[in-house]
């Protein structure tokens, strides 16, 4: 169903979380803001939800240790039993100091690519994706706010104007 | 203003006396002499019959199967009197481990606060307070410790093995005599206990002074002094754990030992601070403490947990993999002898518990998380501290009875007192640093 929307470009990011703090105490919905970097406080002036990208990572370093365990019992131990250190025991737990460091490194390594993957997922940016900004300006120095128009189009634009929005433009959403 | 409670005024002065009483019997119950050690060990050789645990009585059996009547009892007689030194050093010891962990929390607490002076930190301000109120025990607790150091050197205790008679014919301790001697050591430790103590009255009357006179140079003028310290910290820390505890162990070293004790008794003091400000929150105190600032406290607790973890693991992995006897001495008894039930069960309470109670953002902030994990932490590195000093003092013949809980309990009482007395003289605010109204709108 297709809507209309206002773009207000704002060019400061101080002024920009004034502005979502008051256009959300309005009423109105705010449905994306492109920024050139990240604001903080941002996110909780739109009132998003905390991410669940921490669970996830906790998630992946668990498979990365169980990877990690896997892999050395397999090759150190029972593929090809090696002489750790002059201690030739030949068992998992006797020889675990020598294998604390990969299974440190494999826990890491798990979460950290994992939890990247998962983002560029999340955020829908994979090979061949055209780039979803309305504005290239929004990579540079100014900052875009869409904001849902349900009534008076004039009305609405005022208030932005009031909020200390530089531009606005008044678009069809798909 | 804080106002020492007269409840827990009357419950540290009843700690501090129970601890005297008890600290008194576990003088009087040690072992006169050689006779009487004998006896224990027939009563203990006689109850470990049945399970066989026991190494002395062990060893005492190899030998009567392998050597004749005339070396049996002589390696007898030998044996006796050095499970006496040891039964004569546990309440030294306990004493030792509690001066040294009470008074390195009041040093440890000064170079954090220290930190905050050079790195001209802004959240830490409303905290300032209660870390100044801890680095009050420094005084008391490094007389105490002092004088524990004057009588070892003294010989009224065989705490430090290169200080005794058998020393001369140990060419190791030899070769080290000329950093490891009494004078030499009683000389550098007064330097150390001088050091914190003279930094600490400054740094403290400064803070004080701002309060009048909010005068900025003041300000500039601590924050040099803090510099000062840092770097007076750094160097003397090193040889002081070096001094102090890795010489109990002479034949043994480690260059990590400075820094493995460091993040032991840093992360406790950090977590000293958290629990005593929430005790302050509890009673209505301090309501300018919000919950960014435990936040941060506690992603210190998390972080140091993480560090102490790493050298533990480094200073063992190294010398678990090269297995040179002169530095496998040291994880004999530790890893695979009476100690290793404390060695490795610390890993529990100073690494498990701590990441994993502590590391969700929103667990950091609720007050009853942190006191866990900080209980936990606390309990740990008291641990890590006995395991540090306690098999080189008492050896296999250590345990928990009333001379360790009274110890406990008289320096516990001390600190409480002196900590909570000095938190009620002053106002809890340090109102004329110029970062005070940043740290109050501190929110992350």
């Amino acid at each position: 169903m297709s809507h209309k929307i206002i773009r207000a470009i704002y060019d400061d990011d101080d002024v920009l979380l004034k502005a979502v703090k008051e256009i959300r105490a309005n009423g109105n919905n705010i449905e994306e803001i492109f920024t050139p970097f990240p604001v903080h406080g941002l996110d909780k002036a739109m009132g998003l939800k905390p991410t669940k990208l921490a669970i996830l990572a906790f998630i992946y370093g668990l498979i990365g240790l169980a990877f990690a365990v896997w892999m050395m019992q397999y090759m150190m131990i029972s593929d090809w039993p090696q002489n750790i250190g002059g201690k030739p025991s030949f068992s998992f737990v006797e020889n675990m100091p020598a294998f604390v460091p990969v299974l440190f490194e494999m826990t890491v390594f798990f979460a950290a690519h994992l939890m990247v993957l998962t983002f560029y997922m999340r955020s829908k940016i994979w090979p061949f994706q055209v780039a979803s900004n309305p504005d290239p300006r929004t990579t540079d120095d100014k900052f875009l706010m869409e904001v849902t128009l349900d009534g008076s189009a004039e009305d609405l634009t005022s208030f932005l104007k009031n909020t200390g929005a530089t531009e606005i433009t008044i678009v069809n959403n798909q | 203003m804080y106002q020492f409670s007269s409840k827990l005024k009357m419950f540290s002065i009843i700690l501090m006396v129970v601890g005297l009483i008890g600290m008194a019997y576990g003088f009087f119950t040690v072992p006169k002499d050689a006779h009487a050690m004998e006896e224990i060990l027939k009563e203990k050789h006689n109850a470990h019959d049945t399970h066989g645990t026991d190494s002395h009585a062990k060893v005492a059996d190899n030998k009567t199967e392998n050597h004749n009547g005339v070396d049996t009892a002589k390696a007898h007689k030998k044996h006796v009197e050095h499970v006496l030194m040891q039964y004569k050093n546990r309440p030294w010891s306990a004493i030792f481990i509690n001066a040294f962990f009470f008074f390195m929390i009041g040093v440890m607490v000064l170079i954090f606060y220290a930190i905050q002076w050079v790195a001209e930190a802004g959240w830490s301000i409303v905290l300032f307070r209660v870390m100044e109120a801890i680095t009050a025990y420094i005084l008391p607790g490094s007389i105490l410790l002092f004088i524990f150091l004057v009588l070892s050197g003294l010989h009224f205790n065989h705490i430090y093995v290169w200080m005794g008679e058998h020393a001369e014919h140990d060419a190791v301790i030899q070769a080290k005599k000329w950093w490891l001697n009494v004078p030499g050591f009683l000389i550098r430790s007064a330097l150390y206990i001088i050091g914190y103590n003279v930094f600490r009255y400054f740094l403290v009357k400064n803070s004080l002074k701002l309060d009048n006179t909010k005068d900025y140079k003041t300000y500039i003028r601590n924050k040099n002094i803090a510099v000062g310290f840092v770097l007076f910290f750094a160097i003397s820390e090193l040889f002081l754990a070096f001094d102090w505890l890795m010489s109990l162990d002479p034949h043994w070293f480690s260059q990590l030992y400075s820094f493995y004790v460091l993040a032991s008794m840093l992360v406790t003091a950090i977590t000293v601070i958290a629990v005593i400000t929430i005790y302050l929150k509890s009673r209505g105190y301090l309501p300018e403490v919000n919950s960014s600032h435990l936040h941060d406290l506690a992603k210190y607790m998390f972080g140091f947990s993480i560090f102490w973890t790493y050298f533990w693991f480094s200073q063992f992995m190294l010398q678990w993999y090269s297995h040179q006897p002169e530095e496998t001495v040291y994880f004999v008894p530790r890893l695979l002898g009476t100690y290793q039930i404390p060695f490795i069960g610390m890993l529990v309470l100073n690494f498990v518990l701590p990441v994993l109670i502590l590391m969700s953002n929103d667990f950091k902030r609720l007050n009853w998380f942190i006191m866990i994990a900080g209980i936990s932490i606390i309990i740990g590195h008291y641990i890590d501290i006995f395991v540090l000093i306690a098999p080189a003092t008492v050896g296999d013949n250590y345990g928990f009875g009333v001379i360790e809980i009274a110890t406990i309990a008289f320096f516990l009482g001390l600190f409480i007192f002196v900590v909570f007395k000095a938190l009620a003289k002053h106002n809890l605010q340090a109102t004329g640093n110029p970062f005070m109204k940043e740290s109050e709108i501190y929110h992350y």
